[in-house]
């Protein structure tokens, strides 16, 4: 009998560090394990006792890349506790401001990250040589996403004008004013990048998934919504606990997030998009469709295009936004201490990312629950990686290797806080 | 002529300072082809072998297998920068310094057995030598590109170790705590941020950690005098910081 085994001592391109484990018995596959090694940093612990206020700028640390996210899941939750209700002006500024988020992270991941792997290179350093200006383009769409959360935020990791009740400051007009040029260019430059990551070779992958994501009204959701799937799922933000959980496995340091009595589901950029179709703009429609996607997207490899599409669709959202900026007064709604719970869900760049608190009457946080996207997703991305394995396993082992973890790239995991390497073994017996 | 090595290595942390490095749009591509960018996980599958000329280190010190990992790096690298409060004090999750560890595993995960921790959340000097330190969380983007910049032509870097005060005093920010009664970290806090919550009117938290010969005992003093109870004066120095040992020290006393 012949052993093979494959060993990568990194998966690199993620936010994080992890390990994935395949062992093949013949034509058997009997282990398919994504394991995350992140150290634990203890946020649900250490806030307990800390101010309700607090609770926005603490959580924004658990991911320097999408700490809007956390700054917004906090502060909606914050808000229901103390009976804070905001103003619509302050709903626009941090819809905005989560467009720049959304703009930032999706086109690092898809540009820098995950474009690579269509091409054979290493990086986006790589791709500047041979395509130098497709690498602008992105960087610069990059940097119009940075700007938009220093111009609202203070700063692009981390703002700090953001805070329970909206902000500390409204932007001047002209701040907000002086954007518009760029956000005009992007919407163009967004779909340009789209419709060329769209000449990609992408493999033949699908799985009939359960997608689930917030849904609004009105409005493709980011900041706002309630909790959806396609399968017929529809509840309000509150309601979560009653319809998911988590369980611990051996194997990693994050928790797994399960849907009870379901299967695995995905969250993220493909759930988002075809559950909220209709929801987008004419413009980022007719992105999707030269790109060669329909009104759901079931191939996880060509999330690479939905991301584009996103960004296309949340630079317009910004520059709508923008366009009918006016500062305002108070940019902050504020409430005497009062005992509570509250509940906030939002879309982070990865899916949703819930955040339950209790407080006391002082204000003081009693018990803090955190749910992030890629917690939910660890269940799916086996199933979609046995899958894989299944499919191509009579590729050559490198081959094998570069497409598991690409197909582990496909979710833009945020392992964030990982210390060890990924690494993936794959035993053939 | 070959160029120097510049790795990036990550320890417990949030990855925003690392971030702050792809952030620098502008100077990335140049950066690219000034060094040779040997070991960036986050951000390319081209790993290149030590030594290093310039290792970027983020994170803190949480696990005994990371304890291994810094001893290594440290072997490998001439030079070792500790970027971002979580590498240069222990970041947030040193919240845990102060707290009982078993207990927070159970708050966390349902099986605190398949946990592995070390008690304390350490700053990377506190195991190895450090050459340089970069403070903030995050860290701020032109101190970083300063750093790395001096460091290639062998030149001190321009990092200013003074207080957020007289950073407010340079722009011309009005006091928030005289001009508004708001409690502010600025007088203990070391400069760098570019002035960014007195500016909207917000007092400083303090992530740029302590400055040199910080006053902890009038500022708490202060606190007292604008109404902040025992405990809420401990919280302002117990957050980003909170292992650095004068924020440490101050709010033991407070
Ligand atoms: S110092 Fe702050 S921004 Fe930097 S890695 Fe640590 S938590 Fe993130
Ligand atoms: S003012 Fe203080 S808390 Fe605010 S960013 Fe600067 S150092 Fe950090």
């Amino acid at each position: 009998m012949t052993t093979r085994t494959l060993q990568v001592d990194a998966l690199a391109r993620v936010e994080g560090e992890g390990a994935l484990y395949v062992k093949l018995n013949g034509d058997e596959i009997e282990t398919v394990e994504f394991r995350i090694f992140e150290p634990p940093r203890f946020f649900e612990a250490f806030m307990r006792g800390r101010d309700a206020h607090e609770a926005p700028d603490i959580t924004s640390r658990i991911c320097g890349i999408c700490p809007i996210a956390y700054v917004m899941g906090a502060s909606h939750a914050m808000e229901q506790a103390l009976c804070i209700e905001v103003t619509r002006p302050i709903r626009d500024l941090r819809r905005m401001i989560y467009c720049g988020e959304w703009i930032q992270s999706h086109v690092l991941h898809a540009a820098m990250l995950h474009a690579p792997d269509f091409l054979n290179l290493h990086d986006a350093m790589a791709i500047a040589k041979v395509e130098p200006e497709l690498v602008k383009t992105a960087l610069r769409l990059k940097k119009l996403g940075n700007t938009l959360m220093e111009v609202i935020g203070g700063r692009s990791v981390h703002p700090v004008n953001t805070r329970v009740g909206g902000f500390y400051k409204a932007p001047s007009a002209k701040a907000i004013a002086d954007l518009i040029p760029e956000l005009e260019w992007g919407v163009q430059a967004a779909g340009e990048v789209a419709r060329g990551f769209a000449k990609f070779e992408f493999p033949d992958d699908e799985d009939d998934y359960v997608f689930v994501s917030l849904k609004h009204p009105e409005l493709y959701p980011i900041d706002e919504g309630r909790i959806v799937s396609n399968t017929g799922l529809d509840i309000a933000v509150d309601e979560y606990p009653d319809h998911f959980f988590e369980t611990h496995v051996a194997r990693s340091n994050a928790l797994h997030g399960h849907m009870k009595d379901g299967p695995p589901y995905l969250t993220g950029p493909l759930a988002r998009y075809a559950n909220n179709f209709g929801q987008l703009s004419d413009t980022a429609k007719q992105t999707a469709e030269d790109c060669g996607l329909g009104p759901v997207v079931t191939n996880p490899f060509q999330s690479i295009l939905v991301r584009m599409v996103e960004v296309q669709y949340a630079i317009e959202e910004a520059l709508r936004l923008a366009r009918a900026y006016r500062p305002f007064t108070p940019a902050f709604i504020d409430a005497p201490p009062r005992a509570g719970t509250g509940h906030g869900c939002t879309e982070a760049p990865r899916g949703i990312c819930y955040h339950r608190y209790s407080i006391d009457a002082d204000a003081r946080i009693t018990d803090a629950s955190i749910v992030p996207p890629t917690s939910q997703n660890q269940p799916q991305i086996e199933v979609d990686l046995t899958r894989v394995v299944r499919r191509y396993m009579d590729l050559p082992d490198d081959d094998l290797r570069w497409r598991c973890e690409q197909t582990i790239r496909n979710y833009d995991p945020c392992i964030s806080c990982a210390t060890h390497f990924l690494k993936l073994t794959v035993e053939r017996t | 002529m070959t160029r120097p090595k510049l790795a990036v290595w990550k320890f417990a942390s949030c990855d925003g300072c690392q971030l702050t490095l792809l952030d620098c749009e502008d100077e990335l591509l140049a950066l690219a082809e000034a060094v040779e960018i040997s070991q960036f996980l986050e951000a390319t599958s081209e790993i290149k072998d030590g030594p290093y000329d310039i290792s970027l280190v983020e994170g803190s010190i949480t696990t005994d297998h990371d304890l291994h990992r810094i001893r290594e790096v440290r072997a490998q690298s001439e030079v070792l920068i500790a970027i971002g409060a979580c590498a240069t004090a222990g970041g947030i999750q040193a919240l845990r310094n102060f707290a009982d560890v078993d207990g927070y595993t159970n708050t966390v995960y349902a099986h605190p057995d398949y946990i592995e921790t070390l008690e304390h959340s350490h700053a990377i000097a506190d195991h190895v030598q450090v050459d340089m330190e970069l403070r903030g969380c995050p860290v701020s983007k032109s101190q970083l590109i300063e750093l790395i910049t001096a460091t290639l032509a062998a030149r001190k870097p321009h990092i200013p170790n003074v207080s957020q005060c007289v950073e407010c005093k340079r722009a011309e920010t009005a006091c928030v705590m005289v001009s508004q009664g708001i409690p502010c970290m600025g007088p203990v806090t070391q400069a760098g941020c570019g002035n960014l919550c007195p500016k909207i009117g917000r007092g400083c938290y303090g992530c740029f950690g302590p400055v040199e010969h910080a006053n902890t005992a009038a500022l708490s003093a202060e606190f007292a005098r604008l109404g902040l109870s025992e405990t809420q004066t401990r919280d302002k120095y117990r957050y980003f910081n909170a292992a650095a040992p004068a924020f440490a020290n101050a709010g033991d006393r407070a």
